[in-house]
């Protein structure tokens, strides 16, 4: 079968909404069809047998429809990777769930000097085709080692893709796609915040203009600086990076781009800023964050001259500073203003009050960008 | 080991000298097809394997005919179904998920994983052995005790039984102390006999001696002792002491033949371009 990864953003906006699913929905229905659509799926992780299905329910009905392909596993996230990784080797296409993003310090040896090196330390003789989901991110209460956003420690491992979809297009349609087609390790991250939200809400998204990069590696003709793309594996598949901007709104002037869950909240904020401040913002929202291809985002810098990156996690040597840096180092982007907006660096506290102090909220959003409006342009 | 001083050789490696029953015993029972999963010290398994001594040399030069085009090097070899890396304890999951996958395929193959002593201190090893015997994996683990990890002697660092470790998890293991060839390959002959019909996991304990360093130069045992181990525990004159005396010479002589042809061969291969590399 043939998958469109490049979803075209087209929304139902005739449809009631009712009729779109979840991401939870979305990503559930992906999964019973990559089960379905190719016998060498194979699912393990931690409590995904029914009538348990998961700790956030993204594997329902799974064990049930294929018995024999969905693995209940005892707590040992590496061993799983590592069993898993050996199955990729043979062939299969397994999908690990680690329960909580948390818990991907526990897979780091398995991923980084396991799977993700041996398509290229073993000259191209095999692959890997391995996905693994893991929901991340706090606003729950779940405090210090359940709330976490790590996804910056694997972003720029050599070999491993790293996705982050968030509501505005469906996720179940990538990490399907990142299952049956993928031939290398990819990391899926599932902000847990998103689960509940209706995928590509024509409600919620259609005050946008939105466009969809092809995302093809240099495609807009920025030099990319020499560390980029130099990896094989890492060319082949590439998810596309979105803009989206107020329609009828007059030209934005900060360039804001964030990921995963942060979009949503992001969004919230581009509306505030729009009817309350006349402050516009456009949205730049990738969703593949490693290897990653920043040429949609520096067209939208150019046109705003001010850049404001927001992620969840902590926010010294993350993913902001490496978005920054590059648009700072790269010929023909003429960036005046630079932000970054993250989790304060500390860990995450479980009192709700602390934890909405510690992570980045619409207000701070709203407030950063107030900040940045009224800065003047360096000379 | 002077090819690495002159350069020839580069990085570093861990051989097997004294070792070599273990690998030559439990190899040569495999059928086409079969998985191999080895580790650092992976010549001896490699070459037990049937793998190639040019593109082996090659891979140590860093030459482009290497098993790996001279990406892995000593530690990171993989060719037809026989795979290592240089991560202790790393590919005992790795070999589990291989083993489980060909018992999905149903096609009756079996996975042999090499540990050492010293690979007994990662913890994966042990979620590794858990899930091996939870879901009757078709592997069997052959731990190689050379009784010292690197500089560490194995009561430094090993509390407890090794055949335990094993059969704790439910899986059978057995146990032998020796260095001759044929009494290891009596049993690893039931051995992987059992887990492919069986298929299911089962271990094999060698107790075995590592005549050189761990690597190049970390060796703190003393000089008499090792001398010891090469004259009790050599693999080789163990062997050859079956032969009659021109046999054994004729043997030693072709056997030499193919070394020196197969490293001048690798010697005189190009260097890989960097933009291979990619």
């Amino acid at each position: 079968m043939i998958l469109v990864y490049f979803i075209p953003v087209h929304f139902p906006t005739n449809l009631p909404n009712s009729i779109m699913p979840t991401v939870l929905n979305s990503l559930n229905s992906a999964l019973h069809q990559a089960l379905a659509t190719d016998k060498r799926v194979i699912l393990l992780g931690e409590d995904l047998l029914d009538p348990y299905g998961g700790a956030f329910k993204v594997t329902q009905g799974l064990s049930t429809d294929f018995p024999n392909r969905v693995l209940t596993t005892p707590i040992s996230e590496a061993g799983i990777v590592g069993v898993a990784t050996g199955m990729a080797l043979r062939g299969l296409r397994p999908v690990v769930e680690i329960m909580f993003g948390d818990f991907l310090t526990l897979i780091a040896d398995q991923v980084i000097n396991h799977a993700v090196k041996f398509h290229w330390m073993y000259n191209h003789q095999v692959t890997v085709p391995l996905v693994i989901r893991s929901p991340m991110g706090g606003r729950r209460g779940y405090g210090p080692t359940h709330s976490q956003t790590l996804e910056k420690y694997f972003l720029g491992v050599p070999g491993l893709r790293v996705l982050a979809p968030c509501s505005l297009v469906d996720p179940g349609n990538i990490l399907l796609q990142a299952i049956l087609e993928g031939d290398h390790p990819t990391l899926f991250i599932e902000n847990k915040l998103l689960y509940p939200l209706t995928v590509a809400d024509s409600a919620v998204w259609d005050e946008f203009q939105i466009s969809a990069s092809e995302a093809q590696p240099n495609k807009q003709g920025f030099s990319l600086s020499e560390s980029e793309d130099l990896y094989e594996s890492q060319k082949s598949f590439h998810a596309p990076t979105y803009t989206l901007s107020l329609r009828g709104a007059p030209s934005p002037s900060i360039t804001l781009t964030t990921y995963g869950y942060m979009a949503e909240l992001a969004r919230q904020a581009a509306l505030r800023l729009a009817y309350e401040f006349e402050i516009f913002v456009e949205l730049v929202i990738p969703i593949q964050l490693s290897p990653f291809n920043l040429g949609v985002l520096f067209e939208s810098v150019n046109r705003t001259r001010k850049l404001l990156t927001v992620e969840e996690g902590t926010h010294d040597l993350g993913w902001g500073a490496e978005v920054l840096a590059r648009a700072a180092e790269t010929s023909g982007v003429n960036l005046d203003v630079a932000s970054r907006l993250a989790a304060v660096n500390l860990p995450i506290p479980a009192s709700g009050s602390l934890e909405a102090e510690v992570l980045p909220s619409v207000d701070h959003v709203v407030d950063r960008c107030l900040e940045i409006s009224k800065r003047s342009i360096r000379l | 080991m002077e090819n690495f001083s002159k350069g020839v050789f580069t990085g570093t490696t861990h051989t097997c000298l004294g070792q070599e029953a273990n690998a030559v015993g439990v190899l040569s029972l495999l059928h086409p097809g079969d998985i191999v999963a080895s580790n650092h010290r992976s010549h001896g398994h490699f070459l037990a394997y049937g793998g190639d001594l040019r593109a082996l040399f090659a891979e140590l030069m860093g030459k482009s005919t290497g098993v790996c085009a001279g990406r892995g090097g000593s530690q990171h070899l993989q060719w037809k179904d026989f795979y290592s890396n240089g991560i202790q304890g790393g590919i005992v999951p790795i070999a589990t998920g291989m083993a489980l996958a060909e018992k999905f395929k149903k096609g009756g193959l079996v996975t042999v994983a090499f540990l050492g002593d010293g690979t007994l201190g990662e913890g994966v090893v042990y979620e590794a052995l858990n899930m091996a015997s939870l879901w009757s994996a078709p592997i069997l683990f052959v731990l190689e005790n050379n009784h010292i990890a690197q500089t560490t002697p194995v009561d430094r660092a090993v509390a407890g039984s090794i055949p335990a470790r094993f059969t704790a998890f439910g899986i059978p293991c057995s146990e032998l102390d020796t260095s001759d060839v044929l009494e290891i390959l009596l049993v690893a002959e039931r051995l992987i006999q059992e887990v492919r019909t069986l298929t299911a996991p089962r271990a094999f304990v060698l107790h075995t001696c590592r005549f050189s360093p761990h690597s190049k130069g970390d060796d703190t045992r003393s000089t008499q002792e090792i001398e010891c181990l090469r004259k009790e525990r050599d693999p080789i004159s163990i062997l050859a002491s079956r032969l009659e005396h021109s046999r054994r010479l004729e043997v030693e002589s072709e056997v030499d033949n193919q070394i020196t042809q197969a490293f001048e061969k690798a010697l005189s291969d190009p260097f890989p371009s960097l933009a291979s590399y990619v």
